[in-house]
């Protein structure tokens, strides 16, 4: 079985955002991580490699030290690693992004690819479903869990108050939840092994049948009118009491507010 | 693409187990505004099997017109045939706009049918309007007028962007439950109502439902309670949320909580709050041993009254926080129950 696993390396949101004196992000001052579902897709991948055998691709878009992300997924345990980066794929919205990942997808081999639901940067859950669409194969989005029977996928597949249990027939796209399990760590074996090995790298020429006013910037239907940090209402009132007074100060707030 | 074609504010009206979620009342009011800034109506699409004597319920709550497409490939939601329908309607009737809720189902729903007939589409706004693009005008560069500006937080709600989509049409936004209002519902208001079937022949691209598991859940949607009284990491134990409940049950409250506490097994994932939760804006929010990632922030910050207790002094929670008791919520909460208890009972 061959599975391809699509992987996106993302500003560590977590220690807060930085920004550029023009409020763009600051990208270089900001730690970078595999985006977590993405790493949830890749253990669920490793799992199957695991259990049943597998071959395990890396694909990855973005800036060449993008390249990073793809040596920490070969230290889990994936086989190869492919990067696509070009400058004239920059820009993209989710458009063009899920349109790079098909061209490059083209010249895989696949019964399988597993995408993160939603990466942490954009959190928008379009590219996995958009790359099924351009390559004509089936989607299961939200995947709980995921295992292989036959030729078929059987994924549980999460909603507001349910889950399904949905049967796919691969080749077929399943898009993964951080809640689908715990990533392994990398082995120091594997860390070795990942410094070495070949990542391969792609530009525009690699990708099969995609034009190129579907690509970057300007392929991109989606654009930005205006971006800026975020303005909170901002803090009111902080007392620091003993309990009893404390709770006399909630009621009179909850009675000056009507709530009671 | 002939933009000047493209007419009308569509909305994907979703149901399940043929009952109407409210996220498609709440387009169909956010979607009257923009209708009004255009000059043109509003219409829902109502897809299922054995749906069509829900399009009643949709024109109370202000659609001019629904179409329903009603088979039954269409019973339970899966990707293809919903997007096969989708997809046709926008074909056949070429909408100028067409919003789909920010839900489970509309953001996997969504990017598959922009991707089929290549639109844009912004995902999970919280406000949209129409205006010009670029908003200022730029040498050189055509403002376009009468453009849906679609605006959405990002990086884990540190920053928003405001998106357009100028030269491709329907502009496409998925829209966050619980941020738009709806209109009143007009009993007897009757829309225009017509059928459509594109005709749905299962391929590969159809998946088999093998199983169907609910969760079992008895309590208020939290997204329609009025008073929250939501948990987080500081509570302690799934024990300890009883000072929650016993506060809630006073005060005509639910209980609400973090993703910390649903991580930790506490309480179940519908009742979480947040970025990977829900959406809520209640009348009142108690906000009880939660320090307030960003990522909860972003599901909460719009609720009307937002009271904090946190023994940290410098929990975020604080920075949005309406009123904020930096003290101890295990000697506080009982004290409060009672207090409260006694005041309404004076009543």
């Amino acid at each position: 079985m061959k599975i391809v696993v699509c992987i996106k390396q993302v500003p560590d949101t977590k220690g807060g955002v930085k920004f550029n004196p023009d409020g763009t992000l600051d990208r270089a001052a900001m730690m970078t991580i595999m985006n977590p579902d993405d790493k949830a897709g890749l253990e669920a991948a490793l799992r199957l490699k695991d259990e049943y055998g597998a071959e395990v691709t890396v694909l990855t878009m973005g800036l060449p030290k993008a390249e990073d992300v793809l040596r920490e997924a070969l230290a889990m345990g994936a086989d190869k690693g492919v990067l696509v980066t070009d400058r004239v794929l920059g820009g993209a919205d989710t458009w063009a992004t899920s349109q790079t990942l098909a061209g490059a997808l083209r010249n895989m081999d696949y019964d399988l690819i597993i995408t993160g639901r939603q990466a942490i940067d954009g959190d928008t859950a379009q590219v996995g479903p958009q790359i099924s669409e351009h390559l004509n194969i089936p989607v299961i989005s939200y995947a709980q869990n995921l295992k292989v029977e036959g030729d078929s996928v059987i994924v549980e597949r999460q909603f507001d108050d349910r889950y399904h249990v949905l049967k796919a027939k691969m080749p077929c796209l399943v898009t993964a939840l951080a809640e689908l399990n715990e990533p392994r760590y990398m082995t120091p074996g594997g860390i070795f092994d990942a410094f070495d090995a070949e990542i391969t790298v792609w530009g525009r020429a690699d990708l099969k049948d995609v034009e190129d006013s579907n690509l970057g910037l300007k392929g991109s239907p989606t654009q930005i009118a205006k971006a800026s940090d975020k303005v909170r209402k901002g803090a009111g009132e902080k007392v620091n009491l003993d309990p009893a007074e404390s709770v006399d100060y909630i009621v009179g707030k909850l009675k000056e507010k009507h709530v009671i | 693409m002939n933009l000047e074609e493209y007419k009308g504010v569509y909305v994907f009206a979703q149901q399940v187990d043929n009952v109407i979620n409210s996220i498609a009342f709440e387009l169909i009011g956010k979607g009257k505004d923009l209708a009004d800034a255009l000059g043109t109506d509003v219409t829902a699409v109502l897809v299922g099997s054995g749906v069509k004597g829900l399009a009643d319920e949709l024109a109370e709550y202000g659609a001019d017109r629904v179409i329903v497409i009603d088979d039954p490939e269409l019973k339970e939601y899966r990707t293809e045939p919903y997007a096969h329908a989708l997809a046709s309607v926008i074909e056949k009737y070429k909408p100028e706009i067409f919003l789909v809720g920010a839900t489970a189902i509309g953001r996997d729903l969504g990017p598959r049918v922009s991707a089929r007939i290549h639109t844009g589409l912004t995902a999970d706004c919280t406000q949209l309007e129409i205006g010009d693009f670029p908003m200022n005008p730029v040498p050189g560069k055509e403002q376009k007028h009468n453009q849906l500006l679609m605006t959405r937080p990002a990086f884990g709600g540190n920053t928003i962007a405001t998106i357009a989509c100028p030269d491709f049409r329907p502009q496409m936004a998925t829209v966050r439950p619980g941020v738009m209002q709806k209109r009143e519902r007009k009993p007897g208001v009757k829309a225009n109502v017509e059928e459509f079937n594109p005709g749905f022949t299962p391929d590969h691209k159809y998946v088999e439902i093998l199983e169907i598991v609910k969760a079992v859940s008895d309590t208020v949607d939290i997204m329609d309670a009025k008073i929250l009284v939501s948990g987080g990491r500081g509570v302690g134990s799934a024990e300890n949320f009883k000072l929650l409940e016993d506060l809630a049950e006073v005060i005509g409250g639910t209980v609400s909580c973090s993703r910390a506490v649903v991580d930790a097994g506490w309480k179940p994932k519908d009742l979480q709050v947040g970025q990977t939760g829900k959406t809520v804006r209640p009348n009142v929010y108690f906000a009880i041993g939660i320090s307030g990632a960003i990522q909860h922030l972003a599901g909460m910050e719009e609720s009307d009254l937002i009271i904090a207790i946190n023994k940290d002094e410098g929990a975020p929670i604080f920075d949005v926080a309406d009123y904020g008791i930096v003290g101890d919520l295990n000697k506080i909460l009982p004290a409060l129950t009672e207090k409260l208890k006694a005041e309404i009972a004076a009543k």
